[in-house]
């Protein structure tokens, strides 16, 4: 009887400091973007941390809510949101974008008002209301954080894509 | 006809008011006159504290939570407001927004929502879906409200005069001098449904 438990006893200290030796500092993600040299290596999720590491995730970003509208970076994109949209509701009960933003309350809040195109159905139909299609502004205009790009690049924005002297 | 059953039937009433009434204009046998009014007093004292105190046990958060129609519809949906949770830690609870804080509107306020004691009785509201149903036309009377009295329970913590403009966002800033600070718009008219969901707002000025 005594052997069995000297045994067991034993046996859960062998066990317990085999668990001790895996214990290791938390890997902390780089808040600053990723430099991914060898092809097929790219990771912009976990920013270099092994997979069977927990990471230490970066500081939560913040959206920039400086009003001052932005200069748009390629052709035809959806001009992004200057502003935090926190709480906003945007459901199918309501759209609170368009308190400001609708044409005949732009003048009232001084607010930049959609374009025509978003009452146009696509049958060309020109509606009252914003077009359903147009609805959820969020799919194309989005605000913008202080986050740091997950992986570095090169990208310069519309100007630096038209070479010089080159025609658009 | 009717005058007569009406004289008959006062004639009763005075037939039963009438000891009490006399009882109540003679002069005590029993009691001191002291006994009476310390008495007097301090059951005043008594009613008034309980009464009040009843009264305030009802303005509690754990209060207006423990019917299920308003912890799983508004109060479910407060918790992911700023008045629930912010980074400073103030959180306002249901009857800071929606009880007046003078004792007199206070009074009014909760003589209005006793039809709200009837709603549960009855069950006006007890599914989610009857809810929705109802949810613009409840919206509708909070709005005529806050509309009615300048938005006086935003106004118990936002105060105009106590904004610091510089530290708001500049677009917030110039629309608050602009309307809000002319007053010729109330909080109500911009800030729908920073607690709650809105209802379907098909068809209704949002500005």
């Amino acid at each position: 009887m005594k052997a069995v438990a000297m045994i067991v006893l034993l046996a859960s200290a062998a066990l317990a400091g085999c668990g001790a030796k895996h214990e290791e500092a938390p890997h902390r993600a780089p808040s600053a973007p990723v430099l991914v040299s060898a092809p097929g290596q790219i990771d912009p999720m976990r920013r270099g941390v092994p997979i069977d590491a927990d990471a230490t995730p970066p500081a939560m970003a913040r959206v920039e809510n400086f009003d001052r509208i932005r200069p748009v970076n390629y052709e035809m994109q959806p001009p992004t949101i200057p502003h935090s949209i926190d709480n906003y509701q945007l459901t199918r009960n309501t759209n609170r974008c368009m308190l400001c933003h609708t044409r005949s309350n732009a003048q009232t809040f001084l607010a930049p008002p959609v374009s025509p195109a978003h009452y146009a159905t696509r049958d060309g139909t020109i509606l009252e209301e914003i077009s359903p299609r147009r609805y959820f502004c969020v799919q194309c205009h989005v605000v913008q954080t202080d986050a740091q790009p997950l992986i570095a690049n090169r990208y310069e924005g519309l100007n630096t894509t038209i070479p010089e002297g080159g025609v658009r | 006809m009717i005058g007569r059953r009406l004289r008959t039937m006062t004639g009763r009433m005075r037939g039963w008011i009438a000891p009490f009434w006399t009882t109540l204009w003679r002069p005590s046998l029993h009691f001191s006159l002291g006994f009476l009014t310390l008495g007097g007093f301090i059951a005043g004292i008594v009613f008034w504290g309980g009464f009040n105190t009843a009264m305030e046990a009802t303005n509690t958060e754990a209060f207006c939570t423990s019917c299920h129609e308003m912890k799983s519809n508004v109060f479910a949906e407060l918790k992911t407001t700023i008045h629930y949770n912010n980074r400073s830690g103030v959180r306002a609870i249901c009857s800071d927004c929606h009880v007046p804080h003078d004792w007199t509107d206070k009074i009014a306020r909760k003589m209005q929502a006793s039809k709200e004691v009837w709603g549960k009785i009855f069950g006006s509201i007890d599914t989610r879906e009857k809810f929705l149903d109802k949810r613009l036309e409840l919206a509708k009377h909070e709005w005529a409200r806050l509309k009615a009295n300048d938005s006086l329970e935003c106004r118990n913590c936002h105060q105009y005069d106590s904004m610091d403009l510089t530290r708001q966002a500049p677009r917030a800033a110039q629309i608050h001098q602009l309307y809000l600070g002319t007053g010729e718009k109330t909080c109500i008219d911009c800030h729908k449904g920073i607690a709650h969901q809105l209802p379907d707002m098909r068809g209704i000025p949002q500005g």
